[in-house]
């Protein structure tokens, strides 16, 4: 096969297989989640013009495989009648993962899914000089892993305290990961270490008399990559506590990867090589 | 300082998720409305996680207290946030 046509269709979600002219079709999946009829439509092609069996990815997604190079087009047209269409490979913006967040999870501090869908219809295929992916996570808790991702967000939660509902009983004191709240006994023996603070949210969940509330943000991570190289997504912002805040710094990762990036570079290497200040410097004007 | 007298006591340190809450949960449907239960739990998930879970059903977080070996005691009163 012409590797042109096989490189634009890597980049519409089909993986060349070792058998000739078969491919395992990656299907373009949001935070996870797929409605009950575009599950059964994908139970359908696995049957007709795969093996009758699906590869659930290692980010949220489902593969197809040995789906025929003639059958392409015809497999496309069935995703098509319920709304799903191939994934994305190659140098892109690829499937953003995330968890169920707090529309379904006691532990979540921030809506998810929805959040994935914005992104990735703003996103999704957005061609950079190397895969790019971003994953959101509801909390500290942590189970989408938001550090594995070029851009990782995670919720978070800003405490305030209630001096008076507090019953000084101790339970966020002995809740709190970081000891950054000491109560002794009686009115106004709490004490608050804010520097110490994570926005983990737990004094607030804990709390049994609602004298703690929070303001809820994203804790943003930058140049994750968990393959050859593996490193963490590192934090280079305060809690952003409005979505349009996000958006905003969000862009200009993606922008500064855009600009700065060599092809076949991960945004972590870009980062190291360009300099981490500068990228810095562009997220805290967007944070602004 | 005084500690006050609870009417019932359970130890759920020798269980885990999600058995902690149900041994709770029966310990609690021991007892009347107003009456109060202390609890033996594990620094961690426990402490993180049950007194919310006791707000959620009601009933009110009297007192915590640290135990040297690292477990903590919890008093509660049934049906005490209704």
């Amino acid at each position: 096969m012409d590797e042109s046509v096989y490189k634009e269709l890597k980049k519409g979600g089909f993986m060349r297989q070792i058998q000739n002219n078969k491919f395992s079709l990656r299907i373009r999946i949001v935070g996870g989640q797929l409605q009950s009829e575009q599950t059964r439509k994908v139970s359908e092609i696995a049957d007709r013009y795969g093996h009758g069996y699906i590869h659930m990815t290692s980010r949220q997604g489902i593969e197809i495989p040995f789906i025929d190079f003639n059958d392409v087009d015809a497999v496309k047209k069935e995703l098509a009648e319920v709304g799903l269409q191939p994934g994305a490979c190659g140098p892109r913006v690829r499937t953003v993962t995330a968890c169920q967040g707090s529309a379904i999870c006691g532990s979540g501090l921030i809506e998810t899914s929805g959040l994935a869908k914005e992104l990735d219809a703003k996103y999704f295929g957005r061609d950079l000089p190397h895969k790019f992916k971003i994953g959101i996570t509801g909390c500290r808790n942590n189970c989408l892993k938001a550090e594995e991702n070029d851009l990782g967000i995670k919720g978070g939660l800003f405490p305030e305290w209630h001096g008076e509902n507090c019953t000084y009983c101790g339970v966020c004191a002995a809740a709190c990961p970081e000891k950054a709240i000491r109560v002794g006994r009686g009115p106004d023996s709490l004490a608050f270490d804010e520097a110490k603070c994570v926005y983990c949210g737990k004094c607030v969940k804990s709390c049994p008399a609602d004298a703690w509330s929070g303001k809820s943000g994203y804790i943003t991570t930058f140049g994750g990559t968990f393959g050859n190289d593996m490193a963490f997504g590192k934090p280079m912002l305060p809690l952003i506590t409005e979505k349009k805040k996000l958006f905003r710094v969000v862009d200009a990762a993606i922008t500064f990867f855009a600009e700065h990036g060599k092809p076949g570079e991960r945004f972590r290497r870009t980062i190291e090589r360009v300099g981490e200040d500068k990228l810095k410097e562009k997220l805290e004007e967007a944070n602004r | 300082m005084s500690r006050p007298k609870y009417d019932a006591f359970v130890d759920i340190t020798d269980v885990v998720c999600p058995i902690t809450f149900v041994k709770t949960k029966v310990a609690l449907e021991e007892l009347g409305k107003g009456q109060s239960l202390q609890i033996r739990l594990n620094d961690g998930e426990p402490i993180q996680n049950i007194p919310r879970s006791l707000k959620n059903e009601k009933h009110k977080v009297v007192e915590v207290v640290q135990n040297d070996d690292g477990t903590y005691l919890i008093g509660v009163v049934k049906g005490g946030l209704e």
